[in-house]
């Protein structure tokens, strides 16, 4: 597994159509379980196969929304190095994540630019892609991010509080 | 357009269940966060980086809901503790058996720091009316939550589109 560097990316490098490097994780039923859990989101579809085929009615266990969170935040953060700060992240959950699926994160900046206070970021629209066993693709989720970025070596977006970090804008 | 049960416009913008999280926030639910994802980033994992960055250790962002979630059991509470409460009141007010989230939003303010004790309030924004889609029929609607520390400042806002529903053929 690669480390990120701790010196991290700069905005500068950094451009429109950018391809970030792809993040592949195959799905187990101990991801979905321990995801749940560390999240402590105790409802059962996320650990009880019973209760989420026959409730549900879905396939198996599935991913539940804050680990998708989490999985896609450390995406964005193996591209950025530790010096990226996510400032947004919106969601649209379009279908499941089951065990036996491989997940595939893929992302592509698709803008750049500097708020009223200085700050740089880029904006990623990320897509998370599950192929199941049988091999059908399907668009598990997409999210767009926008990640604060370093404009050079002595700046640093996570010095940023109060009126000077503005992640609603 | 379908209109609302006057009950339900009367909570929409109205802030419901102010809660103070009844534990701290741990070091320790980063590292499970981070172990679930094997996320390497050193900001969570080595002092000296954090130190450097942001003044000291601060919870991996994306961990931002999981201080609304209550224990799943404590002495003297009455069944199961759930999150997100004004999603679960809505299922019981439109007798709507099931339920999924479809979209969700994370704005993050404040680094959330171990020792910090969170604070809640779920904002019922909107319903819509009965909508059927390939899960069955029911309604969409969204919740937005700002959480804040024990200093009173705002350290995210998240914002949930849920879909509560019965499934077709069902009663």
């Amino acid at each position: 597994m690669p480390v990120p560097n701790s010196t991290g990316l700069l905005f500068a490098t950094v451009s429109e159509g950018d391809v970030l490097p792809e993040l592949t994780v195959e799905v187990t039923r101990t991801t979905v379980v321990l995801g749940a859990l560390a999240s402590r989101d105790w409802r059962p579809m996320h650990h009880d196969y019973k209760f989420a085929t026959e409730r549900n009615g879905v396939a198996d266990i599935f991913l539940n929304t804050p680990n998708q969170a989490a999985w896609i935040e450390r995406f964005l953060t193996d591209w950025t190095g530790p010096t990226g700060r996510i400032r947004r992240m919106t969601f649209r959950m379009r279908d499941s994540v089951f065990p036996g699926d491989r997940m595939v994160m893929a992302g592509t900046v698709t803008s750049t630019g500097t708020d009223a206070t200085g700050c740089a970021w880029a904006e990623v629209e990320v897509t998370m892609t599950a192929t199941t066993p049988e091999g059908t693709d399907k668009v598990a989720t997409t999210c767009t991010a926008r990640v604060a970025l370093p404009t050079d070596e002595n700046d640093n977006p996570w010095a940023r509080s109060g009126e000077q970090w503005t992640p609603g804008e | 357009m379908s209109e609302l049960p006057d009950d339900v416009t009367a909570l929409i913008g109205t802030p419901q269940y102010p809660v103070t999280a009844t534990f701290g926030v741990e070091r320790s639910y980063t590292y499970n966060t981070l172990a679930a994802t094997q996320n390497a980033n050193p900001l969570y994992w080595d002092d000296a980086v954090a130190d450097e960055l942001t003044g000291g250790m601060t919870a991996l962002p994306s961990t931002l809901s999981l201080w609304l979630r209550p224990h799943f059991w404590e002495p003297g509470a009455d069944g199961e503790q759930v999150a997100l409460k004004v999603h679960f009141d809505l299922k019981e007010r439109f007798d709507l058996p099931e339920a999924v989230m479809t979209d969700n939003t994370l704005e993050f303010h404040d680094p959330v720091r171990p020792g910090d004790v969170i604070s809640h309030a779920q904002v019922l924004r909107s319903v819509s009316g009965p909508k059927t889609t390939k899960l069955g029929s029911g309604r969409f609607w969204v919740i937005d939550i700002e959480y804040r520390n024990q200093d009173g400042a705002l350290v995210g806002i998240e914002s949930y589109t849920g879909f509560g529903y019965k499934r077709q053929g069902s009663a």
